[in-house]
């Protein structure tokens, strides 16, 4: 399990099975440089893979005339994808960037096959002179969303819509839970995993019952606006996911994690023509502007403010969220106090902190 | 748990099953008719996107209501020429007709993605939804709830009660003795069809304008599958139909519901369920050939060759 992520569960569900990868916009000038992407899903998915395009745009704007993008969506993770790997490597693409984490082995042997061209992986761990790996702290968001929460709760019990039960996402629960307690210490989790990542009609009804059971603010860990709309019905509270979701619920919305992966872009592909890419592992955060916060809305002033200095500490390594003592469930401490985790086991974290409802499936 | 809760509970439950309920009706109608339209996953998608598309530009969820019926005839329409004009196979051209109404509605719905639309707002009925508990159950919900309600209670009417559902059934179990008695076969399965594509779209736009009022691809997430699977479930029976709809949704509902409270099912097998229920139902209605005759239209997703 230690290993599995996001990605590698989407593949599972087959979301993409109907839909043919076809090369879209692919370069035709020869002088700029020429960078490959590759998506599970289709760039209109409003989450994950809209939020890579987005970055895309961004750096291939910042670097306008140096190089040219091009994308491949819709890419399942399963051995077409190195198909679709083999022809951009093939079609002249310096960089090529994989989005998703079934990619891995695949990715792995491409590169192998063509040592001359640089690849990155967002969210794997399989490192190569020309792989790299790159992905985000997005349990550094959660910190935030619950010091909100802990002090907009009135029941101190929060709700959690869930997709699966992977690291990233226990991470999640925990760091939103810790910024919680770290306001109110009695507050409480409830959470739904809804096995997959994106079903706007299942992330809703999850929305729905977590509310029916009393919890007062909302947050999820799924890529569609459900979750927000329904919390926006009932007139309560919650957080958007991975892109600013104001537009859906302009009266609910308090902020969200949004994924900013066109500094990163930009960053990488600079390197490249620089001559001075190397193979990498960069986990970034808020301190790498990876990560950002939507504007602070739809909440007093002192909280907005707080919310602000939540984020300061821990981008400038003050606050670095899992910190001991942390208690699991059964009430055995298992990191000690004035420990920090270590990325190791923060990238496998099963455990849930105690305060938490319920058991992983 | 307060009485505010269970009621919440209930009226979560229902708006889960009640695009099921839509859609699967519709399907009941077509089927009865001898015609199998596999296609109900993708004309849904079709419906979703054109009441979305609608309800942004006039800024009218009821008109966009009525675009996602419009669409889901015109889709529906393109089923029909080639099955039963064409006489290509149905199971085939049913298939076709979801992988094309996915890619469709994904490329008609891509400047949508990330935009609001108006939502279908809840009507409550004077008086009666002031009543506590039941008020809000059964009379604070959308047009669409209630039209479900009544429309199930119309279709077991039409069928069970009329002369044209007798007509309708006929067609479905025998078309040939249905032919020589002069009645038109092909153009009453090819307004079962429409019927079929008009409530597959209705129940799109429930998801798109209500449920979870926003566009995406692949919204409907497998549901168009659930309610086909809930008619042969309900062995074409209307109230059983009403019954399955809510068992289906309800157990869904459920099942995330106990998760909160610590209760923990896997929820794939959740998901499952509705088909392992459907095969059981199967199963008990192919014991013997004459349930299954007793239930199944005879004619199902059989070609008519009309003999002049």
């Amino acid at each position: 399990m230690a290993h599995i992520k996001r990605r590698g569960f989407t593949a599972m569900l087959g979301a993409s099975a109907l839909a043919a990868p076809g090369i879209i916009g692919a370069a035709r000038a020869a002088d700029p440089v020429k960078i490959g992407f590759v998506y599970l899903g289709p760039v209109g998915d409003f989450g994950w893979s809209y939020q890579h395009d987005v970055g895309r745009k961004q750096a291939e704007a910042a670097l306008k005339g140096q190089v040219v993008t091009s994308y491949v969506e819709n890419v399942p993770e399963a051995p077409e994808c190195q198909a679709v790997f083999e022809s951009l490597a093939a079609s002249g693409h310096k960089l090529i960037f994989g989005t998703s984490f079934g990619y891995m082995n695949y990715m792995l042997k491409v590169a192998a096959k063509y040592p001359d061209i640089k690849f990155e992986h967002c969210t794997g761990y399989k490192r190569a002179p020309n792989l790299a790996t790159y992905d985000i702290r997005f349990y550094q968001g959660r910190f935030v969303q619950g010091v909100i929460a802990g002090k907009l709760s009135k029941t101190g019990v929060a709700g959690y819509v869930a997709s699966v039960p992977v690291p990233e996402v226990v991470q999640g629960m925990n760091a939103f839970l810790l910024g919680m307690q770290s306001i109110n210490p009695k507050a409480k989790l409830k959470f739904i995993t809804i096995d997959s990542w994106y079903d706007p009609g299942k992330e809703g009804d999850a929305a729905k019952a977590l509310l029916d059971q009393g919890c007062d603010v909302l947050t999820q860990h799924t890529d569609s606006p459900s979750p927000l709309q329904v919390a926006a019905s009932r007139n309560l509270p919650a957080f958007g996911e991975a892109t600013d979701m104001i537009s859906f619920a302009p009266k609910t919305q308090l902020t969200a994690d949004v994924n900013e992966w066109g500094g990163y872009y930009t960053q990488r592909i600079k390197a490249l023509l620089a001559g001075s890419w190397t193979s990498i592992d960069t986990w970034g955060g808020f301190a790498e502007g990876m990560l950002v916060m939507a504007p602070f809305r739809n909440m007093p002033a002192d909280v907005a403010a707080l919310a602000t200095q939540t984020v300061a500490d821990i981008t400038s390594g003050k606050n670095k969220v899992f910190v001991g003592p942390l208690t699991d469930q059964t009430g055995k401490v298992f990191l000690p106090a004035g420990q920090v985790m270590d990325d190791g086991t923060l990238s496998g974290l099963q455990t849930l902190i105690q305060g938490i409802e319920g058991k992983l499936s | 748990m307060n009485l505010v809760y269970v009621s919440s509970f209930i009226v979560s439950i229902i708006a889960a099953s009640t695009p099921l309920l839509l859609a699967a009706s519709g399907e009941l109608i077509t089927e009865k008719s001898g015609v199998l339209n596999l296609g109900v996953e993708g004309m849904m998608l079709i419906g979703a996107i054109a009441g979305f598309a609608t309800a942004h530009a006039t800024g009218s969820a009821a008109l966009g209501i009525v675009a996602a019926a419009l669409a889901g005839v015109a889709i529906s329409m393109v089923f029909a020429v080639l099955t039963l004009s064409l006489l290509a196979n149905q199971i085939a051209a049913g298939l076709a007709l979801t992988i094309f109404g996915h890619g469709l509605a994904a490329l008609l719905g891509a400047g949508y993605v990330g935009i609001s639309a108006p939502v279908l707002h809840a009507i409550a009925i004077p008086v009666l939804s002031a009543i506590p508990f039941i008020g809000p159950i059964l009379f604070d919900q959308n047009i669409l709830i209630y039209f479900s309600f009544l429309l199930i209670c119309a279709i077991s009417w039409f069928l069970n009660k009329t002369h044209a559902g007798l007509i309708l059934r006929a067609v479905g179990d025998s078309h040939d003795a249905a032919h020589a008695m002069g009645y038109p076969v092909i153009r009453i399965r090819y307004a079962a069809t429409a019927f079929g594509g008009a409530l597959a779209g209705i129940a799109g736009a429930y998801l798109s304008l209500f449920y979870s009022p926003l566009w995406s691809q692949d919204l409907s997430a497998g549901r168009g599958w659930i309610a086909l699977a809930l008619v042969v479930f309900s062995a074409w029976r209307p109230f059983y139909l009403l019954a399955g709809a809510y068992l289906f949704g309800g157990v869904t509902y459920l099942a995330l519901y106990l998760q909160g409270v610590g209760v923990s099912i896997p929820s794939p097998l959740i998901s499952a369920l509705p088909y392992a229920g459907t095969i059981a139902v199967l199963v008990l209605i192919s014991r013997d050939a004459r349930r299954v005759r007793l239930n199944q239209p005879a004619c199902l997703a059989k070609y008519f060759h009309a003999v002049a």
